[in-house]
Order: C-alpha cells, then structure tokens, then sequence
C-alpha cells in the first residue's frame, strides 16, 4: 500500500516526535493471561505468536530509583516476571528476541549484547533512571556480556535469579542470588509441562504417511476394502502411539531414573521394552512375524528418536554430546526407516497369503 | 541428572583467571568452583556448554565449544547441510516448524 503525505504525517507525529513511548503494565493475570499460558504449552503455532511488544514497560508508579528488570518479549517470559514483581513499582524492558523465551533467545544470541545496548539506546533508559543498574535474568547470561554492556551504555548488570517467584527474596537479599536461586532445575512438573508439545507435533507428523500406509493395507484386487484397511492398520497405529507416549511422555517423566546416560539409548531401551511387553500382552498375536518385527523397531527407534529430540528442552544435555550422540544415532534411525518400510512391504504381502 | 561422561569442552586458563567468580555467578548447574582466588572445571559432565560463563568472562579465559545441544537442530543441520553446526529448530524465532523449547 502507498502511503499518501498525509499517512507519513500521521506515522511521524505517532511514533518520532514524542521520543518512546512507555508502556503500563500490572503484576496480576486476567483470565486471558491464564487461558494463553496453558494454551502456548499445547499448540506450537499459538506459542510462536505469544508476544508482547518490545520496548520499555512501567509497572506500578515506578520512580527514577525504581529497579530495572529485563526480559524477552515471549509473553509467558513477561508474563512470569511483572507476576514475579508483584507489588514492587518497577521497569521492565522487553527485548525483542522474537517471541522466544530467554533462555532459548540467548543460546541464539537474539537476547544478546547487541539487542540490550540497543534498546537501553532506543527507549533512552539514562534518561527516566538515575541509577546505572539493571537486572538481567540469569538465563540470559549466554547471550549477553555485561561487562560489553557495562562498557557501551555505563549500565552495570547484575544476574537477578533463574525462576521469577525467587525475585522478592533476591530483592530482600540487597540483589544477592543464593545458590539455589542460580540453580537450574527439571522437576516433574516442569518435564511434564512439555509433553503435550511434544506429542502435538508427532502426532502431525504422523497423520500423512500414516493415511497412505492405510491405503496401501487396504489394497486388494477388487479395490481398496476398508475391513481389510482396518485389520492391517490397527497393529501399526496402536505401535505409533506406544513409540509416541514411550518417547514424548514415559521418557520425561522417567528422565531422573534411567541409569543410561545417552537420550537415544534411553528412547532405544525403554522403546525396547515396551515392545516385549506389547508382545508378551498377545497384543499382536494375529499379526504375521514381519508384522511384529515392524512393531519392536518402529517403537523401538521413533521412541528413541522423540527422546533424543527431547536434549535441547532440557537442562542436561550439552552440544558436543548431541554431536557425539548424533554420529551413531541418525544412520541407526535411517536404517530403522528403512526396515520399517521393508517390514510392512513384507508384512501386507504375508497377510495376503502369498508368503 | 547428568549426560554423557567427559564429553564436555569446557576449560578454564588457570593464567587468565584473576576469580573475579563471573562466571560461577552465571552458571546455571554449579559446574565452576573457586579454590585458592582461581576458578577450575569442578563438576564437567553437568555442562551444559550454554556459554555464559565464557561470554561473561572479561579476561577471556574460558574456551569450548559453546551452543546449544539440540537434537532437532543438529539432525536438520546434518540432513540439510552436511553440518550439524548449521541446523536451526524454531528457537531462532524465523520458523513456525514444531521443535524444542
């Protein structure tokens, strides 16, 4: 669209004359908040989207003296804090790091150096403090050097606590963190919370090949027979959904007790031994010996496929053993798509009689 | 909870060091401890090689091979590009493909 004279003026006088404009915010979720907390644990394309605008935010009345706090502009991130910061009368200063959590954000640099000195520049934060201090959450460290900071903007960083429900104590504590506050955790509910993801984005891979699989178990001379559609492909979904909830749901619940130390090895194992107990249940008692093979390695290499893809939601893993991990794990799961395919080539024909 | 044993590049240069303690206020598993004004590697297999101890440190003292050990980016990495390094999962916040964090 072309923007008539008249348009740049109005663009102009909204956004370049009157220097940044603050935000107000409050410490207290409404419903909305609530509502889109548990639905950006659910669906990737709404989470994506989760955003708050970037810039600077007052919360209560804060003054010249008033604490600065600095966050990403993933709303569950912003939401977390101001909720952290209940009671206080404070600034926040959202980055833009794209809608992705701090953390996260940080590992990709978008919550970096850069983006802060920028910001601390573009909302002229010299100008509403009096003090040169900010607080950066601690999971932004990998991003941000404060000490550049410190050198371009004379604002001095110090790391505030990993978790926002710790930020009254640190607060009370003359901004000192304990060691527990520095301290990451992957407690059951925090592993539980990502599941839900996890399967939803599986289960979407899944549906397409799936279908056409389907169609293939139903081909017989007289056309595609939907009894027989049926028969053939209820073993193969119901070993889909013990890979899925062994590797997106058993995995991280039993993250803590699994001796094996290599995620893949733990989706192989537990895999593994889901499918002995599927087999042993006469689970697959009408299914021809290709049939069942298919089940032990399809449950048994998806399941550790989900749990490998699982180290980088995770406070454990690091890269140099993904890597390592990586050189034996994907031609082990090549491999295994390609048994799978042969397995069910060999199982519809067995099926069928001919073998 | 710990991964693989002794895979982690993490190194601290005992020279460089002047225990200014940085880098254990940023890391997030305890992994760097102080012993007589200098830091050392205390507890390597819970490292998670995020990089802030490194980033944060003014002196340069602390190497490795830093970034995120993410499986869904280094198999799009290695699959697409032959190099793991250069796979990305949604975290960089261009995509809208499903991923990790």
């Amino acid at each position: 669209m072309q923007l008539t004279p008249a348009d740049t003026d109005k663009e102009k006088s909204s956004c370049c004359c009157c220097g940044p404009k603050i935000r107000k915010t409050i410490s207290s979720w409404n419903a909305g908040d609530y509502f889109g907390a548990i639905l950006c644990r659910i669906s990737n394309r709404y989470r994506m989207r989760y955003r708050v605008d970037p810039g600077l935010y007052s919360l209560g009345s804060p003054t010249a003296e008033a604490k600065v706090f600095v966050t990403a502009n993933y709303k569950l991130s912003f939401d977390h804090l101001r909720k952290g910061l209940n009671g206080l009368d404070a600034w926040i200063l959202v980055l833009d790091t794209k809608g992705i959590n701090v953390w996260c954000a940080a590992g990709k640099g978008t919550f970096g150096t850069d983006e802060l000195v920028r910001r601390i520049g573009s909302e002229k934060l010299a100008e509403k403090v009096s003090h040169k201090n900010i607080i950066v959450p601690q999971l932004g460290a990998p991003g941000i050097a404060a000490h550049e900071v410190k050198k371009k903007t004379g604002f001095k960083i110090v790391y505030g606590p990993i978790r926002s429900k710790d930020i009254q104590a640190f607060i009370v504590n003359n901004n000192v963190v304990t060691p527990a506050m520095r301290s990451v955790t992957f407690t059951l509910s925090e592993r539980t919370v990502l599941a839900p993801l996890e399967v939803v984005a599986i289960v979407k891979k899944a549906i397409v090949p799936l279908l056409v699989v389907a169609l293939v178990m139903g081909l017989q001379k007289q056309g595609i027979m939907f009894h027989q559609m049926e028969t053939l492909t209820m073993p193969i979904i119901i070993a889909l959904a013990a890979a899925i909830i062994t590797g997106c749901v058993l995995h991280p619940l039993l993250l803590p007790f699994l001796i094996v130390r290599s995620f893949a090895l733990q989706g192989l194992f537990l895999g593994l031994l889901v499918s002995v107990c599927l087999h042993f249940s006469g689970m697959f008692s009408n299914v021809s010996v290709f049939g069942q093979a298919m089940t032990y390695v399809l449950i048994s290499a998806l399941s550790s496929y989900l749990a490998f893809n699982f180290t980088g939601s995770t406070p454990i893993a690091n890269k140099s053993g993904v890597k390592k991990e990586l050189k034996i794990a994907v031609p082990l799961y090549i491999g295994a798509a390609v048994a799978v395919l042969l397995l069910l080539v060999l199982y519809k024909i067995s099926q069928e009689g001919l073998l | 909870m710990k991964y693989l044993h002794d895979v982690a590049t993490i190194a601290i240069s005992h020279d460089k060091c002047t225990g200014c303690g940085m880098c254990i206020d940023v890391c997030p598993r305890n992994v760097i401890a102080m012993k007589d004004k200098k830091t050392f590697v205390n507890d390597k297999d819970a490292c998670l090689e995020c990089g802030a101890c490194a980033k944060n440190c003014a002196f340069d003292a602390i190497t490795g091979d830093f970034g995120v050990g993410c499986a869904t980016a280094m198999i799009n990495g290695l699959l697409r590009f032959g190099n793991p390094d250069k796979g990305t999962c949604d975290c960089d916040g261009t995509s809208g493909a499903t991923g990790c964090c």
